[in-house]
């Protein structure tokens, strides 16, 4: 660890904040564009964000101090999860302290804290909306873990920075395995992401909702602080995808020239990215909330079969 | 004439409307036995109301409407001014409960069944005025000033183990009408809907009351302003029939054009909405886009976008000039091919046939035992529609010419509504060339000089289904009774059902299928 690390450690946390409603912001204007619609700014998300931060916040009487509590330990996690993305360099001295897997578990935290606060006010919707949610986070979450099983056993290793290490920078190798990690991951994002096919971000049908129906009863900053760690964690998903998947562009070290080449790599990457998440969405209709353990499903073995073909046959080259 | 070989007589109304033949109940056994044949001849509810006759009878007097092959069969019952009731016929005709408790609420006159089978609870009424005050009867006055008290709604409440209940509305997450929908669930699975309206009730038919013909035909048009051609159109042909008066040959087809665009703009609209309620938001785009060419050629030529005022007792407000007939027909070219465009991208796209195959199906026993009408009861197989030929039944003018092929599906989901609409709406634009290109000559609107005490029904196939209105005058010819009755009154019930054994998610896209109206019932 160098003071230099902790700088670019410290700049890539911040650049996650900037960025994450700036991807949210990109992929609606590409959702517009495909549905032949005038799109809305890009910066709309900052709009929203700097408009609820100044409303008043309107509580539930039913309301604990859980339900206060919940938006700053979804944003917390959110971040935490950031941080320990290699976004732009592998040398991130706030790495060692979560592997992949207390990744999974940093992710399911935030689950369970928005899960918990949406039936602490007791509303039909709140509790509608927290059930749904743990049906497709108990199904996502297994096939994720599967997934960074499977990189972690061509790295030998559970820390993200290793594995990103090894795939982009040790000998050029192709995975068939990856291949198959890729497909589930992509599944498990959009479940995780409450994107289409599993759920709608911008329906307004109250009876549809996932994501949305546990946030109903927010406002003002808590709502805000909400939103933006949906962002966040759309970011944050999105660059663990591209690092364990697309790594290449991120910097090894932390020389100033690598990292420049980084991020523009990152935004790149992104702005694909964002792009193809908005055709996805675009082209296909939500599926049956009792086909989404389908959809699941499939990942799970998409992910498995990840892992088979890493142990069966590259593990013996 | 008699029916059913029940004896009752029945007179055919003047006009040249949809056939209407009006018969007076003797007494409530009388009624109730007409009600039990038309029900074993598989014929329908078509609306019932009540009204205030003490002026001019001394009582009161209930008049049920009845869709027998024929045409429909109004069949009016007079009851004594103090201590009124009819017999229930709810045990008859479902559709009937609502309309019976409404009429309660409205005018003060009660279904009598058994003490256990007849709902007692209000249906329009929210608090708003007191139980014993009628806002439609004579000595109502304004009804200014009464304190809005909370009313405590009886639910049906379902037990068992893991059952509980969602309640959603009046307000909700989506710009729309107002209405509460309490779900009784276990899991995602819906036990039962039970629908509770009446939230946009604004006291339509009271505003009627001693308004003349021409100051009414504007408020029929505002009943629901999504079929307010065939709303307009219904109450001129109420109107035209209570006064003898025959609309010319080129105001009925000037109205044909109007109604049937209206369809086109509903449907164009409703599956735009389909496809975006099972999150394909490509859907809506589209068909908006196409609704809103539409709605502007209504502005352009019409005045208009939904062409509200163009309709009027004798005729039509406006004429067509031969650019416009020509615009309209060269516009029903590009829709047409762009709807079936979007029709193959619907119809191929898996995830969406997948969520409408699966969702709220209702059969055609279901639908003759609610009296659906409309394009709700042709999803279910059943042929009806007022426009078209059927075995007895001759559809007035301008439709016989035209040969209207109702569009049927046996299926009674979401998707056969889909597919429903899709077909309405190539029907209709092929309705709107024949329309456009063999208008007839000739005036537009006739003279329609009022008939003290006349009265008269219209009926007229709107988009969602029968849109009926009864007029009556007084004896200076002004309007002292109209009665309104939206098709989303039988439907709304239908509803219930369709959604039973469903997953609670699955409701947004079958309420939508539907598109009821919340406005025209609530009045």
């Amino acid at each position: 660890m160098s003071i230099s690390g902790l700088l670019w450690q410290f700049f890539a946390i911040a650049l996650a904040l900037a960025l994450a409603p700036l991807l949210t912001g990109w992929v609606n204007q590409c959702r517009a564009w495909l549905q032949n619609r005038a799109a809305p700014p890009l910066l709309q998300p900052y709009f929203m964000l700097h408009k609820l931060f100044h409303k008043d916040v309107v509580l539930a009487h039913g309301a604990s101090p859980l339900f206060v509590f919940a938006p700053y330990v979804v944003f917390g996690c959110m971040l935490l999860a950031c941080a320990i993305i290699p976004t732009l360099s592998t040398d991130l001295p706030f790495a060692p302290a979560a592997d992949t897997i207390a990744l999974v578990g940093v992710f399911g935290l935030a689950r369970l804290f928005i899960a918990l606060a949406a039936m602490d006010i007791g509303t039909s919707f709140g509790t509608l909306g927290g059930r749904r949610e743990m049906l497709i986070g108990f199904l996502a979450e297994p096939a994720l873990l599967m997934v960074i099983f499977t990189t972690a056993m061509i790295s030998q290793s559970t820390s993200v920075a290793t594995i990103v290490e090894t795939l982009a920078h040790g000998d050029f190798v192709i995975n068939p395995s990856l291949a198959f990690a890729g497909i589930a991951f992509t599944f498990v994002s959009f479940a995780e992401n409450a994107r289409v096919p599993v759920d709608n971000p911008a329906t307004h049908l109250e009876l549809t909702m996932i994501h949305e129906a546990m946030i109903l009863e927010y406002s003002g900053r808590h709502l805000a602080l909400i939103e933006w760690a949906a962002a966040l964690k759309l970011y944050a998903y999105s660059c663990l995808g591209l690092a364990l998947f697309f790594p290449w562009g991120i910097a090894e070290g932390d020389s100033a020239a690598g990292l420049l080449l980084a991020i523009s790599a990152l935004i790149a990457k992104l702005a694909v990215g964002g792009a193809l998440l908005a055709l996805i969405e675009t082209i296909n209709a939500k599926v049956r909330i009792f086909r989404a353990p389908e959809f699941l499903g499939t990942a799970f073995l998409f992910a498995v079969l990840g892992l088979l073909v890493r142990l069966l046959l590259e593990s013996r080259v | 004439m008699r029916f059913l070989g029940e004896p009752i007589e029945f007179e055919k109304q003047a006009g040249i409307g949809s056939p209407v033949w009006r018969g007076r109940a003797a007494d409530g056994a009388a009624l109730t036995a007409f009600a039990v044949a038309v029900r074993r001849a598989d014929g329908r509810l078509a609306a019932l109301w009540g009204s205030d006759e003490r002026a001019r009878a001394g009582g009161f007097r209930l008049h049920v409407v009845f869709g027998l092959d024929a045409g429909h069969a109004w069949l009016s019952l007079d009851l004594p001014a103090e201590r009124p009731a009819y017999p229930d016929l709810s045990g008859i005709f479902p559709a009937a409960g609502r309309l019976q408790r409404a009429t309660r609420d409205l005018v003060g006159i009660a279904a009598a069944g058994d003490p256990d089978g007849t709902d007692a609870r209000p249906w329009l009424r929210h608090g708003a005025w007191p139980a014993d005050w009628f806002p439609l009867r004579h000595d109502a006055g304004e009804g200014h000033g009464f304190a809005n008290a909370a009313s405590d709604y009886a639910f049906v409440r379902v037990g068992g183990e893991g059952a509980h209940e969602i309640p959603v509305g009046p307000i909700h997450a989506g710009t729309i009408e107002p209405g509460h929908f309490r779900f009784s669930v276990i899991g995602e699975r819906v036990l039962r809907l039970e629908q509770r309206l009446g939230y946009v009730h604004k006291g339509v038919e009271k505003l009627f009351i001693g308004k003349d013909l021409a100051e009414g035909v504007r408020l029929a048009g505002r009943v629901s302003g999504d079929s307010t051609c065939a709303y307009a159109w219904a109450y001129a042909s109420a109107v035209e029939a209570a006064c003898g008066v025959s609309p010319p040959p080129r105001a009925l087809g000037l109205r044909a054009l109007m109604l049937e665009r209206e369809r086109v703009a509903n449907h164009l609209g409703d599956l735009g909405a389909l496809g975006n309620d099972a999150g394909l938001a490509f859907g809506l785009s589209q068909f908006m886009r196409l609704k809103e060419d539409w709605l502007r050629l209504n502005g352009k030529f019409f005045g208009h976008r939904f062409m509200m005022d163009r309709i009027l007792p004798g005729g039509a407000a406006l004429d067509l000039e031969a650019p416009a007939l020509a615009a309209i027909v060269e516009q029903c070219d590009v829709v047409g091919r762009e709807a079936r465009a979007l029709k193959k991208i619907y119809d191929e796209h898996a995830g969406l046939q997948d969520r409408f195959l699966t969702a709220g199906a209702i059969d055609a026993a279901l639908a003759r035992e609610f009296s659906l009408t409309g394009l709700a009861a042709r999803a279910t197989g059943l042929i009806l529609d007022a426009r078209a030929h059927r075995q007895g039944y001759t559809p007035p003018p301008p439709w016989a010419m035209l040969g209207v092929r109702p569009a049927t599906d046996e299926r009674g989901g979401v998707a056969a509504r889909v597919a429903v609409r899709f077909a309405e709406i190539f029907e209709s634009l092929r309705l709107l060339r024949e329309l456009a290109v063999g208008l007839p000559a000739g005036a537009v609107c006739a003279e329609v000089p009022p008939v003290p005490g006349a009265g008269g029904l219209g009926v007229v196939e709107g988009w969602r289904g029968e849109v009926l209105v009864g007029v009556s005058l007084d004896g200076a010819g002004r309007l002292a009774r109209v009665h309104p009755h939206d098709p989303s009154w039988q439907a709304w019930p239908a509803l219930e059902h369709a959604v039973m054994q469903d997953i609670v998610p699955d409701f947004p896209l079958i309420n939508k299928s539907f598109n009821l109206s919340y406005s025209g019932h609530d009045l």
